[in-house]
């Protein structure tokens, strides 16, 4: 091995080992410990109380419907950022930031705003028989907006780089523009795309301070995960709060692993050309 | 664009199509970004410039204000000194367990904001681990200010070095080294030759975690136990204003943490312009 030029190894290394453990793993230990009190039986009756239930499913759920929605957004947006030119394009090419840097707490009471019975979007609304504030589909509004990022984001450096070769050379072998998008460019993006809808989905499983305004909060209906363990925190359980804290590590964990394994399925698509 | 390579000057039918995906694009950027911005300022201002001033000079206002400054000004600078220190250890060196390291690095993001203010309950907190201890020795972590700046530190954690790990990795070290080569010493080569070159992706570093530290709202609320002139910030503020049916305080509030959003997006938007070759392409930010 190379003899090490640069200084700075131990004191670089050791400060951010140290600096890791206290901040990071010694709390992460403290969530794994309190959450093991209850024991495997305890938690079985946690995870399967009908309210818990009901909360991890449209935490989760709605992440995944709303993690897909900003994969079809995300793709449109991305596509028409990167590839036409129109007046205002680079204003809106920044704006596409504005839920990463908006505080969720004020996203959570524009957009209940937005869409109250008396608001702008929500008296348009509100005649087609189309409520959203306070409902299960205001919790998937709030999902989409603090996700709606990542697909453009991750997407729009691989639509810049991608060839416009291959494009041209499925053109000019008779393929039609709508068959050279499903055909050639959708199997070369997908895996970009699942990498986007995977960041959405993680973040918006865990969403709380956007959510929890335009949700109202409804046992049974529109309450989501994270608000069961500020109420149980509230009420000092401890272990009953880290164990549903778990658990919901834990099943985003697995829809995550489940998406990479989608990816890798889907790169072998792209290889193989459909 | 020269007119005998096909594809480059469409036709009527793709034009149309163009049109049809652009428009499509921009009601939805409009219905969904513009017009939540656009609602914070109208609600804030819906009765007119005076309340809007008279709500925001209320002392709980400045408390909170006050607060989110001084969480902002612990918590920032330690993740500064944090993520220099990983992106030099990630970057200039190999050693085992390197991936690792990087994972663990991201692992705040992938956490739900209100898990990592529980995290720190179950430490700290009346009935956590060193509870008992701290209630002994009449120190207060959970549901004071200590609280507070140990959830904003861990959630703020990744920013910076994320900005400056790709770019540090792309860079390589042959300047560092011959600097030192040249008798150069360790902190003269960071001070000299590194930092002016990590300066821009530095500094949008930290905005983005500054942006994070000061609007974070799910994990400061379930540490923060919401003690008006106390323990709320802004944020904060907002949404106890909000749940009091103080509507016009409430976006008062949020119009401030509005502008700080819309600051933070024009000096980061104008640093890619401007430097876009100095600050690696990078990975979307978390939560």
């Amino acid at each position: 091995m190379r003899r090490r030029v640069l200084p700075g190894f131990g004191l670089s290394l050791g400060y951010t080992l140290t600096y890791l453990s206290l901040i990071v793993l010694l709390p992460l230990a403290a969530l794994a410990w309190t959450a093991s009190g209850i024991g495997i039986e305890g938690l079985i009756r946690l995870l399967s109380g009908p309210r818990t239930l009901s909360a991890l499913r449209l935490s989760l759920g709605g992440a995944l419907v709303a993690a897909s929605i900003n994969v079809v957004i995300g793709l449109l947006v991305g596509w028409v950022l990167v590839r036409y030119r129109f007046p205002g394009r680079r204003l809106f090419d920044a704006l596409v930031d504005l839920p990463f840097a908006l505080p969720t707490a004020v996203a959570g009471i524009a957009l209940t705003t937005l869409y109250a019975p008396n608001g702008w979007l929500g008296s348009w609304l509100e005649p087609l028989g189309i409520k959203v504030a306070y409902t299960p589909l205001g919790v998937l509004v709030a999902m989409v907006f603090v996700g709606f990022p990542f697909v453009v984001r991750t997407l729009q450096p691989v639509l810049a780089s991608l060839e416009r070769d291959v494009e041209e050379a499925a053109e000019s072998l008779g393929a039609r523009r709508w068959q050279t998008f499903f055909r050639v460019i959708l199997p070369i993006l997908a895996p970009t795309l699942l990498t986007g809808f995977a960041l959405a989905l993680a973040r918006a499983a865990g969403e709380y301070g956007s959510v929890i305004f335009i949700a109202s909060n409804i046992p049974m209906r529109s309450e989501i995960a994270p608000l069961l363990i500020v109420q149980k925190l509230e009420q000092f359980d401890y272990a009953g709060a880290a164990a549903l804290g778990v658990a919901m590590l834990l099943l985003s964990f697995l829809l995550l692993v489940m998406v990479a394994l989608l990816q890798r399925w889907s790169h072998r698509w792209a290889e193989s050309g459909a | 664009m020269s007119a005998h390579v096909p594809s480059r000057s469409p036709g009527w039918p793709r034009r149309l199509v163009h049109g049809v995906l652009i428009t499509l694009a921009l009601v939805f950027l409009v219905c969904f970004l513009v017009l939540p911005l656009l609602t914070v300022f109208v609600e804030a201002f819906r009765q007119g410039v005076a309340p809007y001033l008279a709500s925001i000079r209320q002392p709980e206002a400045w408390s909170a204000i006050r607060l989110t400054l001084l969480v902002a000004v612990i918590a920032v600078p330690l993740n500064v000194v944090f993520g220099v220190a990983a992106a030099w250890a990630m970057t200039r060196f190999q050693f085992r367990g390197k991936a690792l390291l990087g994972a663990l690095i991201d692992l705040p993001f992938s956490v739900s904001p209100v898990i990592s203010g529980l995290i720190y309950v179950l430490l700290f907190g009346t009935k956590g681990w060193f509870g008992p201890w701290l209630d002994a020795h009449g120190i207060k972590i959970i549901y004071a200010v200590p609280g507070l700046v140990l959830v904003t530190i861990f959630i703020t954690l990744p920013f910076v070095a994320r900005e400056l790990i790709p770019l540090m990795q792309t860079q390589g070290s042959e300047e560092e080294e011959a600097a030192r080569v040249l008798g150069a010493g360790g902190w003269q080569t960071f001070f000299r030759v590194t930092l002016p070159n990590i300066r821009w992706a530095l500094l949008s570093g930290v905005l983005l975690c500054n942006a994070r530290a000061m609007g974070e709202f799910g994990a400061v609320s379930a540490v923060s136990g919401h003690i008006r002139g106390l323990t709320t910030t802004m944020p904060l503020e907002v949404e106890m204003r909000y749940n009091e049916y103080d509507y016009v305080g409430a976006f008062a509030v949020a119009s401030l943490l509005a502008l700080l959003a819309l600051l933070t997006l024009a000096v980061k938007t104008l640093l890619e312009w401007r430097y876009g070759d100095e600050i690696a392409s990078h990975a979307p930010g978390g939560h």
